[in-house]
C-alpha cells in the first residue's frame, strides 16, 4: 500500500526534528552547551522530554501488538514501563542530580574512584543503547514498509540519518526541546485515531472482540508447560528496576536544576506516561473486534498502523494511517536519538576526547570528536538491526531492560544507599549480574525449544539475576573493607545533604 | 547552585583559647555574657563538611530516614501489584466483574494502576521533601 499522506507526515517529522536540531546549533555555543543544555531546561519541559524519550516503538506499536496477540496480561508491560519511573524517583532521582554525574560511568567513577568499574559501566551502556537502538531502526523499517511499501532497509536508514545529524549538529539542547515536542506530537498521533476508531466502534453498536476466554484474565498459561506468574513477575522486576539504568533516562536528570527539581520532574513523567498508556490497549481491543486473523505473515506490531484503513474507506483512514505513521516515527526518532546521546557520550568520552586532546587540545576539536563519536553510535546498530531478524519490538526493549536490571540497578542503589559499598564488590556485582542476564538471554536466543522451568529462567532473567548480583556485589564488599572509597563519605553527604544547606566546599567541584 | 557563597566558615574565637598563652598578658578567664559567641557557633553543616563525628551522625539520620520512606513505597507499590492477581486467583467470580461494561482486569491494568502511582510518587515527593527540610533546619540553625 502507497500513500503519499504517510509519506508527507514522515518527512514533516524527519525535517522538523532537523529544523529544531538546527536551531539548537545556533544557539549552542562551548562544550557544556553541547553536554547538558547548560541546565536552563525547566521541570515541565524536562519531564515532556523525558516522556518524549522514553516512549519508544515498543510503546507506541508494540505493546498494543501484544496485546493484541496474547491479550490482557501484557497489560503488565506499560505498567513495568511507568513504575519504573516510580522506583527511579524513590531511589536514585534526587540523588544521582545531586552527584552532578552526567553518565552511569561518570556517577561509577565518582562514587568508587575506580577507572576499572568506569571502564565497565562504560560498556555495559553502550551495550544498553545499542541493544535498545536495534528495535527502534527495525520499528522504522517495519512502518515505512507497511504504509509506502518502501524497501525494509529504508526506514532503519532515514531514522539513523536523522538522528546522526540531529546529535551531531545540535547536541544536547537541541535534543530536549525535540524530545519535549516529540512527547505531544506521540500522544496526539496516538491519541486522535484511537478517538475516531473508540467512536466508530460505539456507533457500530459496540460489538465485543472476538477472543478465546483466557484473553481477558491474567496469568494464564500460554501452554501446559508455562509459568505465567514467574513469566510476569520478572517482567515486571525487569521494567521496573531498568529504568534506571537506561543510559538515555539518566543523562536527562542532569538538566534538572536541582535534586528537588528531579523529583518533580519524575512525578510529572509518571502523569504523563500513564495518560500515554492507557491509548495502547484500545487499538489492541478494537483491533480483536475488526481484525480476528491478521494476514498471513503479518506481525501484530503492525495492528496500530493497520486499523485506521481497515475501519474507515478514503481519505479518513489515509489521514489516520498518516498520522500514526508520522507518531511512530516521532517515536523512532525521539528515543534512537536519545540513546544515541547518550552512547556518543560515552563513546566520545572514552575513547575519542582523550586522543582528539592530546592531539591538539581545543574546544572546537573537541566537539568535532562528539559528531564522530554521533555517527559510530547510530550506524553500528542499525547494521546490527539489518543482520538479525527481528524478535518483536517489546520483546527486544525488554531484553535491553533485563540487562540494565541485572547490572546498573544494584550498582546504583547500592552506590546511593550503603556505604560501604567498596571497588572490588561493586565490580563483581557488575560482572555476574551481566554475565547472567546476557548469558541467559544469548542461550534462550540461541536454543529455541527451550521450555518449562529452564525456559522461564532463562528468557526472564531478572528476577534471579538481579538479586544475584545484588548478593555478590554486598558479599564480596563485605569481604574487602579495605577497598571502600576514601571518599565515601563525601559522596553520600554530597548526595544526600538537600540544596538548602550550603556545602560550599563540597560542591564548589561541581561547577 | 549557590557555588560562590563565601559565607563565613566557624568562628574559633569564643570557645577555644588555647592559642593565648602569651606569658605577660593577663588572661580573662571568666566567661562574659557581654558579645560573647554561644555557645555553639558553628551550625552544625560545617560538622557535616569537616566530616566530623556529629556531622556524621546526622547525616546518617537523614540518609535512613529518607531510605524508610523509599522502601515503604515500593512496599506499598508492590502490595498494590500483588492485589489483582491474587485476588482473582482466589475469587474466581472476580473474573467476570464489569464496571461500566469493561472487565475488572482491564479496568485495573489498563488504567486504575497509573492514578495510584501518581499519587504514591506525590505523596512521596512531599514526604522527602519535608524530611529535607526539617534536616536543613536543624543543621543550619543549632
Amino acid at each position: 500500500m502507497s500513500s503519499p499522506l504517510s509519506v508527507a507526515a514522515v518527512v514533516l517529522v524527519c525535517l522538523t526534528t532537523l529544523a529544531v536540531g538546527g536551531l539548537g546549533l545556533r544557539l549552542s555555543r562551548g562544550t557544556s552547551d553541547f553536554y547538558v543544555a547548560g541546565r536552563t531546561v525547566s521541570p515541565r519541559m524536562n519531564a515532556s522530554a523525558i516522556g518524549g524519550e522514553y516512549l519508544s516503538a515498543a510503546s507506541f506499536l508494540g505493546v498494543a501488538g501484544l496485546v493484541y496477540d496474547r491479550g490482557v496480561d501484557m497489560l503488565w508491560l506499560p505498567i513495568g514501563y511507568t513504575l519504573g519511573f516510580l522506583v527511579l524517583l524513590v531511589m536514585v532521582a534526587a540523588p544521582m542530580r545531586r552527584s552532578g554525574a552526567y553518565t552511569l560511568p561518570d556517577f561509577a567513577e565518582a562514587r568508587l574512584g575506580s577507572r576499572a568499574v568506569r571502564l565497565v559501566t562504560s560498556v555495559l551502556t553502550v551495550a544498553i543503547g545499542w541493544l535498545y537502538l536495534v528495535p527502534q531502526f527495525q520499528g522504522a523499517s517495519l512502518t515505512l514498509t507497511f504504509v509506502t511499501g518502501a524497501p525494509p532497509w529504508l526506514g532503519g536508514f532515514v531514522v539513523m540519518s536523522v538522528i546522526a545529524l540531529a546529535v551531531g549538529a545540535g547536541g544536547m539542547r537541541s535534543i530536549t526541546f525535540v524530545q519535549a515536542v516529540q512527547f505531544w506530537i506521540k500522544l496526539t498521533a496516538l491519541a486522535v485515531p484511537a478517538f475516531a476508531l473508540l467512536f466508530l466502534w460505539l456507533r457500530a453498536g459496540h460489538p465485543e472482540p472476538v477472543v478465546p476466554a483466557e484473553w481477558h484474565i491474567p496469568l494464564t498459561p500460554t501452554g501446559p508447560d508455562d509459568h505465567p506468574a514467574y513469566r510476569t513477575a520478572s517482567t515486571v522486576l525487569a521494567l521496573c528496576l531498568g529504568t534506571m539504568g537506561l543510559p538515555h533516562v539518566l543523562v536527562r536528570y542532569y538538566t534538572n536544576p536541582d535534586g528537588v527539581g528531579a523529583r518533580r520532574t519524575t512525578v510529572t513523567v509518571l502523569a504523563l506516561l500513564g495518560t500515554f498508556y492507557l491509548l495502547p490497549p484500545v487499538y489492541a481491543v478494537l483491533g480483536r473486534v475488526t481484525l480476528p486473523e491478521l494476514p498471513d505473515g503479518a506481525r501484530s506490531d503492525s495492528i496500530v498502523l493497520r486499523l485506521p484503513t481497515t475501519l474507515i474507506d478514503g481519505l479518513g483512514g489515509q489521514l489516520l494511517t498518516a498520522m500514526l505513521a508520522g507518531g511512530a516515527f516521532a517515536a523512532f526518532l525521539s528515543t534512537a536519538s536519545g540513546l544515541a546521546m547518550s552512547v556518543t557520550g560515552v563513546l566520545d568520552q572514552e575513547l575519542l576526547r582523550p586522543r582528539l586532546s592530546r592531539l591538539t587540545g581545543s574546544d572546537s576539536s573537541a566537539i568535532r570528536g562528539f559528531r564522530y563519536a554521533a555517527v559510530i553510535a547510530v550506524v553500528l546498530p542499525y547494521v546490527i538491526s539489518r543482520a538479525s531478524e527481528p524478535l518483536g519490538l517489546a520483546t527486544t526493549v525488554g531484553l535491553a531492560f533485563a540487562v540494565a536490571a541485572a547490572t546498573f540497578a544494584p550498582l546504583i542503589i547500592l552506590g546511593v544507599w550503603w556505604r560501604r559499598l567498596s571497588t572490588t564488590g561493586a565490580m563483581a556485582g557488575l560482572v555476574v549480574g551481566g554475565v547472567s542476564a546476557v548469558g541467559a538471554i544469548g542461550t534462550t536466543m540461541a536454543v529455541s525449544d527451550l521450555s518449562g522451568w529452564t525456559g522461564a529462567l532463562l528468557a526472564n532473567p531478572a528476577m534471579w539475576a538481579t538479586p544475584l548480583a545484588l548478593v555478590v556485589a554486598v558479599t564480596v564488599s563485605l569481604a574487602t573493607p579495605s577497598r571502600i572509597p576514601a571518599s565515601t563519605r563525601r559522596t553520600m553527604l554530597r548526595l544526600h545533604t538537600p540544596e538548602r544547606v550550603g556545602l560550599t566546599r563540597t560542591r564548589a567541584r561541581e561547577s | 547552585m549557590p557555588g560562590s557563597d563565601p559565607r563565613p566558615q566557624a568562628d574559633p574565637s569564643g570557645a577555644d583559647a588555647r592559642t593565648a598563652g602569651q606569658p605577660p598578658h593577663r588572661v580573662r578567664v571568666t566567661s562574659s555574657r557581654r558579645g560573647a559567641a554561644p555557645a555553639r557557633s558553628r551550625p552544625v553543616s560545617s560538622d557535616l563538611e569537616e566530616q566530623t563525628e556529629l556531622g556524621d551522625v546526622y547525616l546518617d539520620g537523614l540518609m535512613r530516614e529518607q531510605l524508610r520512606l523509599s522502601l515503604s513505597v515500593l512496599a506499598l507499590t508492590v502490595l498494590v501489584l500483588a492485589t489483582l492477581p491474587v485476588v482473582l486467583a482466589l475469587v474466581p467470580a472476580a473474573r467476570s466483574v464489569e464496571v461500566l461494561g469493561v472487565g475488572l482486569p482491564w479496568l485495573v491494568l489498563g488504567g486504575g494502576v497509573y492514578p495510584v502511582a501518581w499519587g504514591l510518587a506525590r505523596w512521596y515527593t512531599r514526604q522527602a521533601e519535608r524530611i529535607e527540610g526539617d534536616f536543613a533546619d536543624v543543621v543550619e540553625t543549632s
